[in-house]
């Protein structure tokens, strides 16, 4: 069974209809018991990295986290899931999970590119370059693109962490990849067909 | 780098097209998901759905629409028409829409734009822009200005001026309709696309006048736009989306071309 860590963060619900969609069974919850039970997790998210890292902490989800990362089980990270998960983020300066170390940082207000202002937040569809083959993404085209929405970005401070990179005026780590332990920064539930492929692969995973 | 989106527009009353869409055999089909599935399979970046209910003992069928719409569909898609406080929004955003767009509501009190951003985030939060262009004075020094009700009611507010206003508020993007240009397919309005584009740090989708791909390709270029909002041009099947999407490919301007 796949759990989705239910926190109060956005788009849980997105993450669960594209799950029913590939036909895969999923349980939505906080408690750490059913969490244990459960053969991998799904950490999704949308809104702010102090508010959530705050309810986390109260869930005491933060621990269970560590520990789940330890264990071996598989674990995806979505958007600010992935950005948590690294030691500190810039966002309301606020000190995160740790899994991987480095920092979330805020892209720059002076990003541009052919001589023009780039907006913020980096909104629509981009494309990943992968450094190397991973199982989770097995079957996505080169070509594909990914639907992204976020002013922040992670920056792991090992560059093997890093799976994948996109470019916006710069060029940042849009996917990573550690042991038992993969995360993205765009949304694979609101990026069409190659966005289901991630997830079928993710849900198929065991972790190596 | 990002792509430039193209997004098709859907009109829905009562939870139906207000006009039937010609499909596979030219069957008309009047049913919101339906479409929005073609259009996703199609390669739309993202879809808007205008909900025009006019009765709100109605609007729980738009809920439903949503619902649906999200079931079916794994790309962004945004809702607006009637919303006019935060809990419209929730409703929307609950049954599984990405963003929902406020417009009227919007003018009349500004602050539903910084409630919506603070309980959803901006990247929910859309600002629509009715535009029209007027004679450059003092109350409205851009020469464009904001009008309601479908463009019956001028507001005198400049629309350079709420544009950077409802930025400052908090909408993650805007979609600015020319009502000049709408209706027409001659082309964007692309001086005001430009003006606004230029003049606001959020994302700008253009509305109102597409009619070819070439006057998408002006839009994205000259008009600075972010993404371009398509209606009877893929509604009648003139063009599909991904004929519009080679053609600007061809003239390497970035859209996303595999899905």
């Amino acid at each position: 069974m796949i759990a989705i860590i239910e926190y109060n963060a956005g788009n849980i619900t997105s993450v669960a209809r594209a799950l029913h969609s590939i036909g895969q069974d999923f349980i939505i919850t906080n408690d750490t018991k059913m969490l244990d039970a459960a053969s991998c997790a799904i950490f999704p998210g949308v809104g702010a990295a102090g508010a959530a890292m705050a309810y986390l902490k109260e869930k005491k989800l933060d621990v269970w986290l560590k520990n789940c990362f330890r264990s071996g089980k598989p674990i995806l990270g979505i958007c600010l899931g992935t950005q948590i998960i690294l030691d500190a983020s810039e966002e309301n300066d606020t000190t995160c999970i740790g899994l991987v170390s480095g920092t979330t940082r805020r892209f720059p207000e002076n990003l541009a590119a052919d001589g023009r202002a780039l907006k913020i937040p980096h909104m629509g569809w981009n494309s990943v370059a992968f450094r190397r083959p991973h199982p989770v993404f097995d079957s996505v085209s080169a070509q594909a693109e990914f639907y992204f929405v976020h002013s922040y970005y992670p920056s792991p401070a090992d560059p093997s962490a890093v799976l994948g990179t996109t470019e916006y005026g710069m060029t940042f780590c849009s996917a990573l990849a550690v042991n038992n332990l993969v995360a993205v920064q765009f949304h694979p539930e609101k990026s069409g067909r190659p966005g289901l492929q991630i997830l079928k692969n993710f849900c198929a995973w065991e972790g190596k | 780098m990002i792509s430039k989106r193209i997004i098709p527009c859907l009109d829905v009353r009562d939870g139906k097209l207000t006009k039937g869409i010609k499909f596979k055999g030219n069957i008309d089909i009047g049913d919101p998901v339906e479409v929005a599935r073609e259009y996703y399979e199609q390669g739309a970046d993202e879809i808007v759905f205008y909900d025009i209910t006019a009765s709100s003992d109605k609007r729980d069928i738009m809920i439903d629409v949503v619902r649906r719409v999200a079931e079916t569909i794994f790309i962004p898609f945004s809702v607006g028409g009637g919303i006019r406080n935060l809990d419209d929004m929730r409703r929307v955003i609950g049954a599984g829409a990405e963003k929902v767009s406020v417009n009227s509501a919007a003018v009349m009190e500004p602050a539903i734009i910084s409630q919506g951003a603070r309980a959803f985030g901006s990247q929910c939060v859309v600002l629509g822009m009715d535009v029209k262009k007027t004679a450059v004075s003092k109350q409205t020094p851009s020469g464009y200005e904001i009008v309601i009700e479908g463009g019956r009611t001028f507001t005198g507010i400049d629309a350079l001026w709420w544009a950077g206003e409802a930025e400052r508020l908090g909408a993650g993007e805007i979609c600015l309709n020319s009502i000049d240009a709408d209706g027409v397919q001659n082309g964007y309005e692309l001086d005001l696309t430009a003006l606004i584009s230029e003049n606001v740090r959020i994302p700008v989708i253009a509305s109102g006048g597409a009619g070819k791909p070439a006057h998408l390709a002006d839009v994205l270029t000259k008009g600075r736009a972010d993404a371009a909002l398509i209606a009877s041009m893929v509604h009648y099947r003139t063009y599909s989306i991904r004929q519009i999407k080679q053609y600007l490919s061809d003239r390497n301007i970035a859209t996303r071309m595999f899905w």
